[in-house]
């Protein structure tokens, strides 16, 4: 490698908001009080919240040197496992802020809002295409609560035919949120084991599903970037106990144009935009998780739904055995508009391109870091490999070691300590944007960083070395929590 | 296409790395009969200019302002945001970003919510407040959960004139689990009757909404005090954060979680989301929190710095024993809302809140002068209800043609109150089209009339 | 984390299954979570303990403890109604770490039948047990 892409440049420190400002500065424009002041009751008045003053330039400077501060995949590669942070194509801002749409009221009547109508119905029947399924609802604002909504529906479903089951399957290789997601619907959640392989066998499925158990919270391709290949096996024993499949579909990213969800068995299953679609993450969200179902599911979906007539779209609120509402409104339609805009600029081809490319890319870092990293399960992965800290342990290196010191190399770490079944788990989902050249300086710096655990353990002990901050305490954080200023 | 990145030669030379003759070989641990055998059915793709031309066209047939003139709200503000906000929040190392699992490489972010956390606690008048979630009935829904979850109580009372929406989001979440919601009916002067407080047992909390449905202030004194005789929790929400610019805050009558919608502080209509659910709390109730939570804390050199904290009542540890499902959020909706009331700060915050309050009592006395019935007569913020006589869809509609709408009607939510709508006045408003609108309304309700 | 020889398991104590500890003293007994439990957390950061007058019966849930990452539940070794908590763990949860079998207790109760005592580990069946599952 000639020469590190990670470096130092000027950045500012910057105070807390109140610990800047002066009273009477205002960093607003505001409008001139064009009628008569009408006091309030003085008994109902407040004295104002307590917020510093600043100027438009303190406002400005403030965010402008705390976003500095951030890592952004727009700075450069960030393989967070089972996030799938691909390039967020700057167009799709563009249109989400055309006034047309960041200003719409969401109860203005139907005839004033063909356009978002248009985009959420097409948005539907897009999803349900790329799925395989018979129908989608948009409303889940992110893919924990698209989660939620599958198990309403798992239980409205249940309730229509009479029945009320307590259970539902999850195996060790679903997703982190599952299991409260499920809790939430009050299910139990009953967990599973994958195999040998890293996946999970018929049999185990066979062995817990019973006429108790609601069905299963399949993560397809799973936890540990391997498609669940016993997946109708799994359907039909599920289905036979009357039970249905749940399919997280977060990781949707590795099969788009490639196996189709809604003729391998799955019932329901849920999208993240924010992941396979390409809308940004923006820190922590707001993401959007809609739910795609087979037929049998549709009239529970959450109203309202987006039914067209004659070229005329409306929201239809009249749906007798929905489940209800999952938001006030209909949800992150600033989020649906980018996925949207995402769909209609790759086309068939080039969505199935980029689950192609995923996938290579994942199998080439798995590839090429065999040799370097202990690699638990050694077979073709799908959009995310997983490996571990199991070589380094004779050094006392952990995992979190490595991560840090990526950082000092200029790289988002990948996903660590998930998924649980790997100890020491490194989880690296590069997606299908990054080029070969940035894919093979990640590759050259987890090999520099495990020659380094080697001869200079302390490099990575003590790392990061070249971020704003060191190693931060995490537990006094957690003791004395200090939350607000 | 100019997202991906790969040439035939990488794509060659990848290939022989990792053992695959095609792209398609890399499938070959899923099953034949789980491959899709045909092409997906989508439209062709677009260039980046054909797009702009697309949606521009579908745009345009979007009622918006400056070209219509609302005076609606209902849970969704048209407010003033300062090119600065939407500028700021546009950086992309803010937008890039994923949910700060690595503090060290994402200061920024952690710096800005433990800043939003905390003039949201003090916009509240609350201790802590939670880093955001998805809206405004999603935190309600959570908080009544919280609630639950603390007291051990299995029944919430809940006002009917919380948003009728928020009241439907609550019934779906409830539903499979069997807790119990009853509705507390209202009074002739526009705020919640709790009369029925008094005959419920094992009750976790009752929540009202203030401002509430109507616009009308509830009186949160008396409301707290009922809830605390009841040994329950006292949940007071709102639709318009910025209420709170000029009214008495949630926290000064004793609340024990105060939590709503923070869509009004610099976040944009965009057809009803992403907004900004808001949860604040008192410190004894901390760990019982739903969602993200960002602290301070030191660096190995003793400097100041930020993480995710208390990160064991989350869904990735807690499992199914979580406080909430919640991982992804409304992060950056919530970084709006921060720079949004930092760019207020306490002065504007007040003037702006001000005028929405003036105005709206402008635009109440003006319809009052005319003529229309204001049902309610409790003190309002910036919406109120009024009575229109019968047949007055016509007019609405006709308004609509001339691109003013006259508020929502709300008969639909309450079937009791025929030709009652609620009309929203804030900042954005002039007098001028407050006359306007007035005018538009005595013409045809003077025809009505005759 | 420590080499099972690297534990401290006073003899004067018994073992529950889920590394509780118990140990008479007098009429009541005190509870405690073990060196090897402490040890396996890592840095303590809140515990969350019963009320004084609860009731509980051998084998409840009755304190949860939570270090950065990780979160577990602690069941009561012997059924009993609880007499006092430890109330210095609410600013000091480290003591815990610091002091498993001293300052770092959890609850003292009054055990319904003491004898309950008989039917926990000992120190030495503890160790055993450990480097059985070793």
């Amino acid at each position: 490698m000639t020469e590190l892409m990670g470096t130092t440049g000027l950045i500012l420190n910057e105070p807390l908001l109140w610990e800047k400002g002066k009273k009477g500065r205002c960093g607003f424009s505001l409008p001139k009080q064009d009628v008569e002041p009408s006091p309030l009751d003085p008994e109902l008045t407040g004295e104002g919240p307590d917020f510093p003053d600043l100027s438009e330039v303190d406002v400005v400077r403030h965010y402008t040197r705390l976003s500095q501060w951030n890592f952004g995949l727009d700075t450069g590669m960030y393989p967070l496992g089972s996030c799938t942070m691909k390039y967020n194509p700057k167009t799709n801002e563009r249109q989400a802020s055309l006034p047309g749409f960041s200003g719409a009221h969401p109860l203005l009547p139907d005839t004033l809002s063909q356009g978002a109508l248009r985009i959420m119905f097409e948005l539907e029947q897009y999803l349900t295409e790329i799925t395989g399924m018979d129908a989608a609802t948009l409303q889940p604002a992110a893919g924990a609560q698209g989660e939620l909504t599958g198990m309403l529906l798992v239980y409205a479903w249940h309730q229509s035919r009479g029945s009320r089951r307590s259970k539902i399957i999850v195996p060790d290789t679903a997703h982190g949120t599952n299991p409260s997601s499920a809790a939430l619907c009050g299910y139990r959640p009953v967990a599973v084991k994958s195999n040998d392989k890293g996946i999970l066998s018929a049999e185990v499925v066979s062995e817990v599903m019973d006429e108790d158990t609601a069905g299963i919270m399949i993560t397809n391709p799973n936890t540990l970037g391997l498609f669940e290949e016993n997946i109708l096996e799994i359907a039909d024993i599920v289905h036979s106990m009357g039970g249905l499949v749940y399919c997280d579909g977060a990781n949707m990213n590795a099969v788009m144009g490639v196996a189709q969800m809604g003729k391998i068995g799955v019932d329901v299953m849920q999208l993240n935009l924010h992941k396979t679609f390409s809308t940004p993450h923006g820190g922590g969200g707001p993401g959007s998780g809609p739910v795609c179902v087979k037929k049998d599911l549709e009239p529970f979906l959450p109203v309202p739904r987006i039914v067209q007539k004659e070229g005329r779209y409306a929201l239809d609120e009249n749906r007798p055995d929905s489940i209800g509402k999952l938001q006030a409104f209909y949800g992150n339609f600033g989020v649906m508009l980018k996925a949207y805009c995402y769909i209609r600029t790759m086309g068939p081809e080039n969505l199935k391109k980029a689950s192609q490319f995923a996938v290579l890319n994942a199998n080439y870092i798995k590839e090429m870091l065999k040799d370097t990293l202990h690699l638990p399960f050694d077979r073709p992965c799908m959009h995310e490999c997983v490996f571990s800290d199991k070589n380094q342990t004779p050094d006392h290196i952990t995992t979190l070691d490595m991560a840090k010191r990526l950082m000092d190399y200029g790289f988002h770490p990948p996903t660590i300590y998930f998924p649980l079944v790997v100890q020491g788990a490194i989880m690296v989902e590069p997606t299908e944007t990054e080029s070969k050249e940035d894919i093979d300086r990640y590759i050259e710096a987890f090999k520099a960083i495990v020659d380094e655990a080697k001869h200079d353990p302390d490099l990575l002990r003590q790392a990061p070395h070249k971020c704003k901050v060191r190693r931060l305490d995490e537990t006094t954080a957690a003791r004395k929590p200090c939350l607000a200023g | 296409m100019h997202y991906l990145p790969h040439t035939a030669e990488d794509i060659g030379s990848m290939l022989r790395v990792v053992g695959a003759d095609t792209l398609d070989d890399l499938f070959s641990t899923i099953p034949d009969d789980c491959r899709l055998k045909a092409d997906l059915d989508l439209p062709d793709p677009l260039t980046e200019w054909e797009l702009n031309n697309h949606m521009e066209g579908l745009s345009c047939q979007m009622a918006v302002a400056p070209e219509y003139k609302l005076f609606m709200g209902a849970g969704s503000y048209e407010h003033f945001i300062p090119a600065s906000i939407s500028y700021l929040l546009g950086r992309s190392e803010f937008v890039t970003s994923y949910t700060p699992y690595q503090p060290e490489m994402s200061q920024g972010t952690l710096q800005a919510v433990y800043e939003y956390q905390t003039l949201a606690a003090r916009l509240l008048g609350m201790e802590v407040a939670t880093a955001s979630h998805y809206d405004g009935a999603t935190a309600l829904t959570e908080s009544l959960l919280m609630a639950i979850r603390i007291t051990g109580r299995k029944r919430v009372a809940v006002s009917s004139l919380i948003h009728p929406l928020y009241r439907k989001t609550i019934r779906t979440y409830f539903e499979p689990s069997g807790y119990d919601v009853v509705e507390l009916p209202y009074l002739e002067n526009g705020t919640t009757d709790l009369g029925r407080v008094d005959e419920l047992d094992d009750l976790a909390a009752v929540a009202v909404q203030s401002p509430n449905f109507f616009g009308c202030i509830e009186d949160l004194q008396k409301v707290g005090e009922k809830a605390h005789e009841k040994g329950a929790f006292f949940v007071p929400s709102f639709t318009e954060a910025l209420a709170y610019g000029l009214l008495k805050n949630p926290g000064s009558y004793g609340a024990d979680i105060a939590c709503g919608e923070g869509q009004s502080l610099g976040i944009p209509l965009s057809y009803g989301g992403p907004a900004l659910g808001m949860i604040a709390t008192n410190k004894k109730y901390m760990r019982k929190l739903p969602g993200r939570l960002v602290g301070q804390t030191k660096d190995l050199d003793g400097r100041r710095g930020f993480v995710l904290t208390l990160a064991t009542r989350e869904q990735h540890i807690r499992r199914e024993k979580a406080t909430s499902n919640i991982c992804t959020n409304n992060s950056l909706c919530a970084l709006a809302a921060a720079m949004y009331m930092a760019s207020l700060g306490r002065t504007g915050i007040r003037e702006l809140a001000r005028q929405n309050h003036d105005k709206a009592e402008y635009l109440k006395s003006q319809l009052k002068a005319s003529g229309f019935n204001i049902p309610f007569d409790r003190p309002t913020f910036n919406e109120f209800v009024v009575e229109f006589p019968p047949g007055f869809e016509k007019t609405y509609e006709r308004l609509l043609k001339k691109k003013i709408v006259p508020g929502l009607s709300i008969s639909p939510f309450y079937p009791e109150l025929a030709n009652h709508y609620l009309l929203c006045v804030t900042e954005t408003r002039s007098k001028e089209e407050m006359d306007e609108l007035v005018r538009g309304l005595t013409i045809d309700n003077s025809k009505l009339r005759d | 984390m420590k080499k099972i020889n690297e534990l401290i398991m006073p003899d004067d104590l018994r073992y529950a299954e889920d590394h509780e500890w118990a140990r008479l003293e007098g009429d009541r007994v005190r509870v405690g979570l073990d060196d090897y439990a402490q040890d396996q957390l890592g840095d303590i950061v809140f515990v969350e303990l019963p009320q004084v007058g609860d009731t509980l019966k051998k084998g409840g849930e009755f304190a949860t403890v939570e270090s950065v990452k990780a979160v577990v539940e602690c069941y009561i070794p012997v059924t009993g109604e609880i007499t006092d908590v430890n109330k210095e763990l609410e600013d000091a949860p480290e003591l815990v770490n610091q002091s498993p079998y001293g300052d770092g207790w959890f609850v003292e109760l009054n055990p319904s039948d003491a004898s309950e005592m008989e039917t926990l580990m000992t120190s030495t069946e503890c160790v055993e047990k450990l480097k059985g599952a070793e």
